[in-house]
């Protein structure tokens, strides 16, 4: 390819080249640094100043309310991961091992549909099922159960962060099992391995960069929204997303908000880096 | 492993009840869409359509349309043509700090987007463009331009690299091979992208909540609704929602599809 030696200056490379960069400058790493920066602001009678004063983190920090609403949302993020890995690993291994490549497909197709489409009124229609005179608890009524409370509780929180989550899981799940090689399986099969152990023993750690992938992303994604804590979980525990929306929308302290979303940004970077670096690791014995 | 029958049924009883759960939400908002009862439930009330009736007389549900369609059409027109350059661009070049452009380029979707939404209107206001259908439109491309890059980086795949060279063999300059030949190509990758990320706009809330000001989109709307009480407009507005965004990711997974069984018949 001649053009690749003209070095100093190449005006078509870099037409396709520069766009993006001047877009992500100004409008990702400009904000990103901007927040940073904004953490270090003063706030005075509502108005925000420039300043680089460390208040507004030994504020946030030395606050009871906010770790526990730090580990709170750790913690329910870690279990509502843990949950959705688990009840979606059934039935990705069904979709790997026990249809046909056809149906996998068609599967897979249906399942990108809800992650695109609107989170918010899946989560507004789960508000509606779930209500103490909801569809749930109609049902629950014909046999005479109930009624059960399941919005405003961990249950509601639970099920709408795993609206956004059980998809793209399954996804992942079901493409890394669908990728092992069958005549590994087939083989342990033949020297006398047990269903189970098979999973356990040769389809886990063979998809294991996957699964772990699957998982730091639903961690993610649980861990920085908002609107299933608020409507379906009632907010009494507010998560971290919670605090930001709260912060920045009734008090005008953005400067503490960006110290939520700083904090909230370096957890999950040592979540994916932690995840990424296990994922890789050439740990499990043969 | 040969499959017990009856395990294999549990299993798949199982993949089927996953699959209810992931879109009973969307069912239950259409059928509540025409649904008499203020607060619907089981059973159901009358077949109604006043729900539509009453969005469709309201004036700031049709702005919202009107913004909508604005800011996800002007988005996927953005992304598509950042994600090409960028797609284009990891395809044929090699050059110093690719990673690192890479990185750049495909991190935002991993940032929560409260984060993000925060970061945008802070940094916005500084600029002085916030409240507008615009600034929207910038945050809503830097989102999605990774998805459209994606997209059109895998149709490239496809491409024999000596095709270019071929052409420009035969006479042509770079700009028009791209132009004749690279473009043409990315058609279908193209298209599947535009309705990608314009589905991704459209139903992007967090953001343009922060960031829009007055100029709501039909998700703020459906947000500052639902923060009031339970209104079953929601699901009036929802399904409409519903439909548009539905049939752009069909429509982009149906040109994805197709062009990736060419592909894979060649």
């Amino acid at each position: 390819m001649f053009s690749n030696k003209k070095y100093n200056f190449n005006l078509y490379a870099l037409t396709f080249r520069i766009p993006i960069i001047i877009w992500q400058l100004l409008f990702f790493v400009g904000p990103v640094v901007f927040m940073i920066a904004m953490s270090f602001f003063l706030v005075k009678n509502y108005r925000m100043t420039e300043a680089f004063e460390f208040v507004n983190w030994t504020k946030m920090f030395s606050k009871n309310y906010f770790w526990d609403s730090y580990w709170f949302t750790i913690f329910i993020a870690a279990f509502s991961t843990s949950l959705t890995m688990l009840l979606a690993f059934p039935a990705s291994f069904t979709l790997a091992f026990r249809v046909s490549e056809i149906t996998r497909r068609w599967a897979i197709f249906m399942l990108i549909i809800p992650f695109f489409t609107s989170y918010l009124v899946r989560t507004f229609s789960w508000y509606v099922i779930l209500a103490e005179k909801g569809v749930i608890n109609a049902l629950f009524g014909y046999v005479g159960l109930g009624p059960y409370t399941m919005l405003n509780t961990h249950i509601g929180t639970l099920v709408g962060y795993m609206t956004l989550t059980l998809p793209l899981v399954i996804i992942l799940q079901t493409v890394t099992m669908a990728n092992i090689d069958r005549n590994l399986i087939e083989a342990a099969y033949n020297l006398g391995c047990k269903p189970f152990s098979i999973i356990w023993r040769v389809i886990l750690p063979l998809s294991k960069t996957g699964m772990i992938v699957a998982a730091v992303f639903c961690f993610i994604l649980s861990f920085g929204d908002f609107v299933a804590p608020f409507y379906l979980g009632g907010s009494q525990e507010p998560t971290l997303p919670i605090l930001i929306l709260d912060t920045t929308k009734s008090g005008q302290q953005w400067p503490r908000a960006a110290v939520v979303a700083i904090v909230m940004m370096l957890t999950l970077f040592i979540v994916a880096f932690g995840g990424i670096m296990t994922a890789y690791a050439k740990s499990f014995r043969r | 492993m040969k499959p017990g029958r009856f395990l294999n049924f549990l299993l798949k009883f199982y993949l089927f009840f996953t699959f209810i759960f992931i879109f009973i939400p969307i069912a239950f908002s259409l059928v509540f869409s025409f649904n008499s009862q203020r607060f619907p439930t089981i059973p159901l009330g009358n077949f109604s359509t006043e729900w539509y009736e009453k969005i469709f007389n309201d004036p700031d549900v049709w702005q919202a349309v009107i913004n909508s369609i604005i800011v996800s059409t002007c988005t996927a027109l953005v992304a598509t043509f950042l994600g090409f350059c960028t797609a284009y661009s990891d395809f044929r070049y090699r050059f110093k700090l690719k990673g690192l452009y890479l990185t750049l380029v495909l991190l935002p979707p991993t940032i929560p987007l409260i984060i993000l939404a925060l970061a945008m209107l802070a940094w916005l206001s500084k600029l002085g463009i916030s409240g507008q259908i615009w600034s929207v439109v910038c945050a809503h491309s830097v989102l999605t331009a990774p998805f459209a890059m994606a997209i059109i980086r895998l149709r490239l795949n496809q491409m024999d690299p000596d095709l270019e060279a071929a052409a420009w063999n035969l006479g042509g300059s770079e700009w028009s091979t791209m132009r004749h030949v690279i473009i043409p190509f990315c058609k279908p990758a193209i298209i599947s992208s535009v309705c990608l990320t314009a589905a991704v706009s459209f139903d992007e809330f967090a953001i343009s909540w922060f960031v829009s000001g007055l100029n709501k989109t039909v998700p703020v709307i459906i947000l500052e609704i639902v923060q009031g009480n339970i209104d079953p407009q929601v699901n009036a507005i929802g399904t409409f929602v519903f439909l548009t965004s539905m049939t752009l990711v069909i429509t982009a997974q149906l040109f994805f599809l197709t062009w990736q069984m060419k592909g894979a018949r060649k």
